[in-house]
């Protein structure tokens, strides 16, 4: 074992893993996250917490971290690089780890463009690859990015992105070949709906071997409603919803399509229990994650293992 | 080229309403070029002040000059007599040139254009970001693509999961600069080159180190050539 990462522990034990995630507060109320943590908890082996998420100002990932934590919970941090530089990434990694956060995920983050700070400076002072590095040598090889020695490291069990609906398509496997030479252990991917075109990524991801060097967790978001599944088909960059997607919602009364979208994303995840290669589900129930509970028995992977 | 656009009107007018007697000064390099400070452009301005003055019932002197270069104190020295008699100068060169002039005279300068980016011309009149001078070229691993300049969010190791149909993810205006240089690899041939890792940028070179500043021994120590010592 590389940490002490529960999410690393289920994985080792080649049990089918689950994340899900909470979205922190635009406010100083950890209420609001403790109780979509409760919601979630006996369903997942780990909580991601956004980090400024569409670039929109919220309470810090690692505040909520701590937060999920202190709840006895096995929080992932999410860091992007939009809003720090190296010298904040890794202060930040050094209190977090110190504070009980031992697994993160690193991003780029969307751009200030989205969100409701424009007019920020965006940072990127490195990108999520040469984070993956920064967060592995500051584990692996007790080295700060800047080359000094660290006197008790951080170690993080280290997760990263992958969009496999995003252009050009042949680079998306050979980006993630990127992430794994630089040292990620697990990726959760964008929101899936377009599933024969996940599972061709994923054939080349094996025909690679890179299943056997990082867990790829399938990205899983129920479709709440037809208007959701239009909106992020026209406005969310890097989605790829297929016709029949939209055509199945819109074929059930208005007042059916939510229980539609958990059936569909429930089998979605059996089939996708089948494909080679994937290591888990990372749910994505946006602003409904009362209904992860449902999912997670849906497809099958309620209760979670004891490690 | 250094590309720059003209300050709004009223905002250059506010600068000068104290003053009666001023001078607008161009440059004829690449602001001429970008069709916004060079001796067209000095023309125009001076004659909407003059306008603007007449209409509003006030006095004021416009004086209008253009030099080969504003970014050299041998050509800004050029200005020394004209200078003497005006209260202000207004300069539509880029942020160097304004500052050359501010240098080299005791009265205010203040700029008329809003210096923008290093870019090339695409077309007739349009004029794209190409260089951050970032100090360090690597134009060479990245098959004469910019990604500091021309990714949004200068990824050394893109194209993010933002792209889409060779677009950015902020705009569908912008091209996603990792897919142009995808294309650039393939047509030559250098895919290889696509896995190997690029490292975090040292941003020293690019302005992190401070303001920065190229001494060239040999040329600093001699006497510099002007058209008038040649």
């Amino acid at each position: 074992m590389k940490t002490e990462s529960r999410l690393e522990k289920v994985l080792a034990s080649g049990q089918l893993a689950v994340t899900s995630e909470v979205g922190p507060p635009r406010g100083c109320n950890i209420d609001v996250i403790k109780e979509k943590a409760n919601m979630i908890k006996d369903y997942v082996d780990g909580i991601n917490i956004t980090d400024n998420q569409t670039a929109m100002v919220r309470m810090s990932s690692i505040a909520g971290g701590i937060v999920i934590k202190q709840m006895g919970l096995d929080p992932i941090i999410q860091m992007v690089s939009r809003d720090r530089n190296r010298l904040a990434m890794q202060s930040d990694i050094l209190g977090a780890y110190a504070l009980g956060c031992n697994t993160m995920l690193c991003l780029s983050g969307d751009h200030p463009q989205f969100g409701d700070h424009p007019m920020a400076k965006p940072v990127y002072d490195i990108d999520s690859i040469n984070m993956i590095k920064m967060v592995k040598d500051m584990r692996d090889e007790a080295k700060f990015q800047g080359g000094a020695d660290i006197t008790d490291p951080p170690k993080m069990f280290i997760g990263a992105a992958a969009n496999p609906f995003a252009d050009p398509f042949e680079l998306r496997v050979m980006r993630l070949a990127k992430k794994v030479a630089a040292g990620v252990d697990f990726i959760q991917t964008q929101c899936i709906f377009n599933t024969a075109k996940f599972e061709t990524w994923m054939k080349q991801v094996v025909d690679r071997g890179l299943h056997e060097k990082v867990a790829i967790l399938a990205g899983i978001t129920p479709m709440k409603s037809l208007g959701m599944a239009k909106y992020m088909k026209s406005k969310v960059p890097g989605m790829d919803i297929p016709d029949e997607v939209i055509d199945r919602l819109a074929g059930v009364d208005k007042d059916k399509q939510a229980q539609e979208g958990i059936k569909m994303a429930i089998e979605q995840m059996q089939r996708l229990k089948e494909c080679k290669g994937v290591k888990g589900f990372h749910i994505m129930a946006i602003e409904w994650e009362e209904k992860v509970p449902e999912l997670v028995k849906g497809a099958g992977l309620y209760p979670r293992p004891q490690v | 080229m250094i590309t720059a656009e003209q300050k709004p009107l009223q905002e250059i007018l506010g600068y000068i309403a104290p003053y009666e007697k001023i001078l607008v000064v161009g440059c004829n390099e690449c602001v001429t070029v970008c069709a916004a400070g060079g001796r067209k452009e000095v023309g125009l301005l001076s004659s909407a002040i003059r306008l603007n003055s007449a209409k509003e019932g006030k006095k004021i002197e416009v004086l209008e000059h253009t030099l080969e270069r504003q970014c050299d104190p041998e050509y800004v020295a050029q200005l020394e007599d004209l200078a003497g008699q005006v209260d202000a100068i207004v300069s539509l060169a880029c942020g160097c040139g304004i500052q050359t002039v501010a240098v080299n005279y005791a009265i205010p300068v203040f700029p008329g254009v809003n210096t923008k980016f290093m870019g090339a011309s695409e077309s007739q009149g349009i004029w794209a970001e190409r260089c951050m001078g970032c100090g360090d070229c690597m134009l060479g691993i990245t098959g004469g693509i910019c990604p500091i300049a021309r990714c949004s969010k200068s990824i050394m190791n893109g194209p993010c999961g933002g792209s889409v149909n060779g677009k950015c993810e902020i705009s569908p205006d912008v091209d996603c600069a990792w897919q142009l240089i995808w294309n650039r690899l393939v047509e030559l041939g250098m895919q290889d080159r696509y896995e190997e890792l690029v490292a975090a940028k040292d941003w020293r070179p690019a302005g992190g180190g401070g303001p920065r500043k190229i001494i060239r021994e040999d040329l600093a120590s001699s006497k510099i050539i002007t058209e008038d010592n040649a």
